[in-house]
Parts: structure tokens; C-alpha cells; sequence
């Protein structure tokens, strides 16, 4: 009894972790889209940057942890600027198909960019000494890295919530969101709504890849690898929401580390019937709107 | 005006000379590259690989991003019948094509019911899906390694598969030929207009009461199909299926081919893919990395400057 107890709070606490990173991820992905309705396959391209970042600057910089995990965000952010400026605004309301082209285009540069500066093998993260080991809370030992990786995930999201819901900026995101034509009529300057939310979705994208660098593996293949997985947060939570891609992320990870770990022998074939069926259930996510 | 209109509309049907080129070019190519026939082979069974796509993508509108679960699908139904004692070909071919046009069928009464990114994503889903049962029935597929000891009989008992490739380029020419002849009579049926109607206009052809989504089906399917026979032709010739044949990029590889020749025309295939393929041929054995550089250079340029790839750039040249 006790076994399966303990199995479970496992599959719980890395379920959670795995979460965390997929919706910090994903987030970005998930409003951009809703707003701007833009097919951006290349977002995973943040991510994977956040992880080269962030092992970079900790390896070859000699920066502390927590230092080099903002400037990361920051960096990754402003490097989108650029990018969304120059190409992707092209696109806006254009051709879906154009957008998979450039996006998968971007993969692709990424890849072999990422080959050619680090090589094909894998960038493991190496946690600060008071991060790496174990927590004891009583009954149980949590690893600690994964520990602050959930508290971290979860105070960002707090404070995204919040900043969605109470500020000025926040009420722009969901009015164009809501209704793009409604939003420029009343005088938003979407145009930098866009660049802004761009810049923000691709910072999350950076800091969660590098957070979740030791859950999803930094290597050149990275933004097709998981691409998948992060299109299947946003597709199941629903375009242009900030809960549903949470909720999602929740599922999608709680139900990956549980039947890796309980059914191995199926890999990741559940998780994408499981897709599948809600997606047949409702095409538009779980929180998209009709 | 009107007449010149029905007369533009009626002379799309017919067979012009400029439509022979490719088949001229391909047949030449049996006698001016004899040393190239192993990659002939393979670059004529990836036309039909594009083409069932331009059929999804450029007449229905569908955009995909999970063909290559048809192509893989029938690579391995071939693959797997010729190396568990099965090696006729034409039977092979015939049992891919109903694998494949199996799994369109059944995925396309999932998939289709949505649009635009859902549509994207069940696609992609979709494909994952089949890669991840490739890869984890590995006792039938040979999983990570590839499926390998596929023994390919002589095409009707007496033409061998010889070590340069002739009976295989020509076994290519001939299928996709078939096939090619198929799709043309499809796209210019009524059947055909009403597939571009309803990626024209979607409401419009409700309102008409043409049976949208039956359509569409329709298409999926037969697309499946062609993408199935397709893999099966590159599984036979070159008697080897990896997961590679289900995998991601291949379905987006066979985008940008298409995109290179331009979408909706029927023979960007015959434009795009050579070129890729030839140049894939050329640069990538000395470092694939830099191969992919170049051509995520090549598709954000083409979708910023040339819309419409090759075939697009020349008729606006022409005008």
C-alpha cells in the first residue's frame, strides 16, 4: 500500500516539474497564437536558446545560477525582437502555410546553428551546490533542484496571472486577444502588443528551457523534438488562453511521467491518443473559445 | 469575354506539349546518367511523394503536416511483406496503397473534421502516433535499426532489380507515370473543381450544397494513398525502411520540395524535388549540418520574396 502511495506522490511531484516547464514554455506560444493567429513552429528555437544560454554563461562566464537564468530570459527576449520585426510580421493574418514554411525555416537554421556552436552531443545542466542533493519534508526526500524548479514555475505563473488579470498591459493582451479589429479601433497600438508579447512569450520560452533543461534534454534537435509536445499544451488548453495551456500542461505532464513510468514498454503512445481524443471531443481545447 | 473564358477553362484539360518535359527529361535521364539511376529511382518516387501532398495541400487546402505517416505506412507495408516472404512487387505496391489509403481513411474521419492549427496539430499528432508504434513494435519493424533482410522478387517473375538501378528507375518512371496521369484526371474532374471551391471558399460550397467534408475525405484518402505507393517504391528499390521514412522532417521536407517547384500546380513536383534531392545528393554527404542551414535559409527566403516558388516566379515573368 505504502508502495503505491509513494509511487504516486513520484509520479506527482515529476509530473508537476514537467508542468512547470511545459507551460512556462508554452505559454508564450499560446497567446501569441490566439492573438496574432500565427502558426509559430519555431517557438521551441526560444526554448532550446534559453538552454545553450544558460549552460554557456554558467560554464564558460562563471556566472552564479540565478544571475545567469535572467539574463537568459532577457537575452532571448530582446533576440526575438529583431525576428518578429523583420519576419514574422510579414505574415500576420496571412497564409497559414507561409508560416509553417518560415517557422520550420527557422527550425532548421536553429538546428544546424546549435550543431555548429556546441555539436551534436548533449548540454548538461549542473545545478549550484545548494540546489543539487535532496529536501527532506518529514516523510519524504524531494530532490531539490526539482523542488525549485516547481516553486519558481509556480511564483511566475502567480505573477503572470496577476499581471494579465490587474494591469493596464494585461487588459490590452486580452482585448486584442478577444478581438483584434475591436482593439485597434479603440486606439491599442497592437502593432507593439504584438512585439511586446512576442518578446515576452520567447523570454518565458528561454527561462523555462533553461530551467527545464535537466527534463528536456539541450540538444541541436531540441525545437523538433518537442515540438509536439508543445503544440499539443496549446492545442489541448486552447489558442489565446493563459489557463488552458496551464491545465493542459498539468495533464500532459502528470499523465507523460505516469505512464512512462507505469507502462514503459508504450512509450509516449498514450499521451497522443489521449490528444487525440480530446482534441476529436473539443477541437478548440479545453478552454478555447467556440 | 465569356467565350474566352470557357475556352481558357476547357483548354486547362487538354494535354499540352509543355506537359511531356518532364517525362522526356526523365526518360532521357535512362540514357544520359546511367551512373545516377539508384538516385533517378529514388527522386521519381519522391515526386509522387510531393505530388500526393500538392493534392492534399494545393487543391484541397489542407495543410499537413503528418503525410509522411502515409509514405512511412507504406514503406513498411512493402518492407514488411518482402522480408517475411512476400517479395512480389506489384502486389507489395498494391498492398501498401490499400495500408496507406487504410490509415487516410480512418485518421482523415479524426483529423478533418477541423481546421487551421487543430487540423495542423492532429496531423502531427497523428504521424507521431504512427512512428511511435513503428518504434515500439520493433520485432516486426526492427525499431532504431531499420527494418532490413527484405528480399524484392523480379517484377512479373523475369526483370531483376539490378545493382545500377535500371530496373528500379524504370519500375519508378512507370508507377509514378500511372499515378501522375490518375492525379491529372482527378485535379481537372469536377470532382477537382469542387476541392478547389471549397479551399477557395468553404461557406460558398456549403451554400451550394456540395458535401464538404466527404470531399475532403475523398482527397485525404486517395493522397494517402499515392504517399503510400510512393514509400513502398523507395522501400522496393532500395530495399530498406528506417523510422526516418515516418519521421517529422520528412513530412516537412516534402513541403519545401513542393514549395520550392510552387503549390497547387502539379508540377512543381517535378521542379522541386529534383533540385532538392540532386542538391541534397551533392552537398549533404560532406557536411549535413550546413545542408540544413541553407535550406531553412532557402524556405524563410522563399516565403518572404517568392511566393509561389519556381513555377511562380516564371509566370510572373511571363506576364
Amino acid at each position: 500500500m505504502s508502495e503505491t502511495l509513494s509511487a504516486i506522490i513520484s509520479i506527482g511531484f515529476h509530473g508537476l516539474a514537467f508542468a512547470m516547464v511545459l507551460y512556462l514554455i508554452s505559454v508564450g506560444l499560446s497567446v501569441t497564437m490566439g492573438m496574432m493567429g500565427f502558426v509559430n513552429l519555431a517557438h521551441g528555437v526560444f526554448a532550446m536558446a534559453g538552454g545553450y544560454l544558460l549552460t554557456g554563461f554558467m560554464r564558460h562566464f562563471g556566472v552564479p545560477f540565478l544571475p545567469a537564468l535572467f539574463a537568459t530570459a532577457v537575452a532571448a527576449a530582446l533576440a526575438s525582437i529583431p525576428i518578429e520585426r523583420l519576419l514574422y510580421r510579414r505574415l500576420y493574418g496571412g497564409d497559414e502555410l507561409d508560416q509553417v514554411l518560415l517557422t520550420m525555416g527557422l527550425i532548421f537554421i536553429a538546428t544546424a546553428g546549435a550543431t555548429y556552436i556546441w555539436g551534436p552531443v548533449q548540454q548538461p545542466l549542473q545545478p549550484p551546490a545548494w540546489l543539487s542533493g535532496e529536501i527532506n519534508v518529514g516523510f519524504r526526500h524531494f530532490p531539490a533542484y526539482r523542488s525549485f524548479l516547481i516553486l519558481c514555475g509556480a511564483a511566475l505563473v502567480t505573477a503572470l496571472w496577476l499581471g494579465l488579470e490587474r494591469t493596464a498591459f494585461g487588459a490590452r493582451v486580452r482585448a486584442a486577444v478577444d478581438n483584434l479589429r475591436m482593439a485597434q479601433s479603440v486606439g491599442i497600438n497592437t502593432s507593439r502588443l504584438f512585439m511586446t508579447t512576442f518578446a515576452l512569450g520567447s523570454g518565458l520560452a528561454a527561462f523555462g528551457g533553461g530551467l527545464g533543461a535537466d527534463l528536456l534534454a539541450i540538444s541541436p534537435s531540441y525545437a523538433l523534438q518537442y515540438l509536439a509536445y508543445f503544440l499539443i499544451v496549446v492545442a489541448v488548453g486552447g489558442l489565446g488562453s493563459i489557463r488552458g495551456p496551464f491545465v493542459a500542461a498539468l495533464l500532459l505532464g502528470i499523465a507523460d511521467t505516469g505512464f512512462k513510468y507505469l507502462l514503459p514498454e508504450f512509450g509516449a503512445f498514450f499521451i497522443y491518443a489521449l490528444t487525440m481524443a480530446i482534441l476529436l471531443w473539443r477541437p478548440r481545447g479545453l478552454f478555447g473559445r467556440a | 469575354m465569356t467565350s474566352r473564358l470557357v475556352d481558357g477553362f476547357a483548354r486547362r484539360h487538354r494535354y499540352s506539349v509543355l506537359e511531356a518535359l518532364p517525362w522526356l527529361a526523365a526518360f532521357a535521364g535512362y540514357f544520359v546518367f546511367p551512373s545516377y539511376l539508384a538516385l533517378g529511382a529514388q527522386i521519381l518516387a519522391t515526386i509522387l511523394f510531393a505530388l500526393s501532398a500538392d493534392l492534399v495541400l494545393g487543391y484541397a487546402g489542407i495543410v499537413t503536416l503528418g503525410h509522411a505517416a502515409f509514405f512511412g505506412t507504406g514503406a513498411y507495408t512493402a518492407g514488411i511483406l518482402a522480408a517475411n516472404g512476400w517479395g512480389e512487387p506489384i502486389t507489395g505496391l498494391l498492398a501498401a496503397a490499400a495500408a496507406a489509403g487504410l490509415l487516410g481513411l480512418v485518421s482523415g474521419l479524426v483529423v478533418l473534421r477541423t481546421t487551421g492549427l487543430s487540423l495542423l496539430m492532429q496531423t502531427l499528432v497523428v504521424a507521431t502516433m504512427v512512428a511511435e508504434a513503428a518504434n515500439k513494435a520493433s520485432f516486426i519493424t526492427g525499431g532504431d535499426d531499420g527494418l532490413q533482410g527484405m528480399e524484392v522478387w523480379p517484377i512479373f517473375g523475369w526483370l531483376r532489380f539490378d545493382l545500377f538501378g535500371r530496373t528500379a528507375y524504370l519500375y519508378c518512371l512507370i508507377v509514378v507515370l500511372l499515378c501522375w496521369w490518375m492525379a491529372r484526371r482527378i485535379v481537372h474532374s469536377p470532382f477537382g473543381r469542387s476541392l478547389t471551391g471549397i479551399r477557395e471558399n468553404v461557406r460558398r460550397m456549403h451554400a451550394i450544397g456540395a458535401p464538404v467534408s466527404r470531399r475532403r475525405l475523398m482527397i485525404y484518402t486517395i493522397s494517402a494513398v499515392l504517399a503510400g505507393i510512393s514509400g513502398a517504391l523507395i522501400a522496393q528499390t532500395t530495399q530498406f525502411v528506417s523510422l526516418s521514412f515516418l519521421s517529422l522532417e520528412r513530412s516537412g521536407t516534402v513541403l519545401i520540395m513542393l514549395i520550392i517547384g510552387g503549390v497547387g500546380r502539379l508540377y512543381g513536383a517535378f521542379i522541386g524535388v529534383p533540385l532538392y534531392m540532386i542538391a541534397q545528393d551533392r552537398f549533404s554527404t560532406v557536411q549535413p549540418v550546413y545542408w540544413y542551414f541553407w535550406i531553412g535559409l532557402l524556405m524563410v527566403v522563399i516565403v518572404v520574396f517568392a511566393r509561389g516558388g519556381l513555377l511562380g516566379l516564371f509566370d510572373r515573368f511571363r506576364r
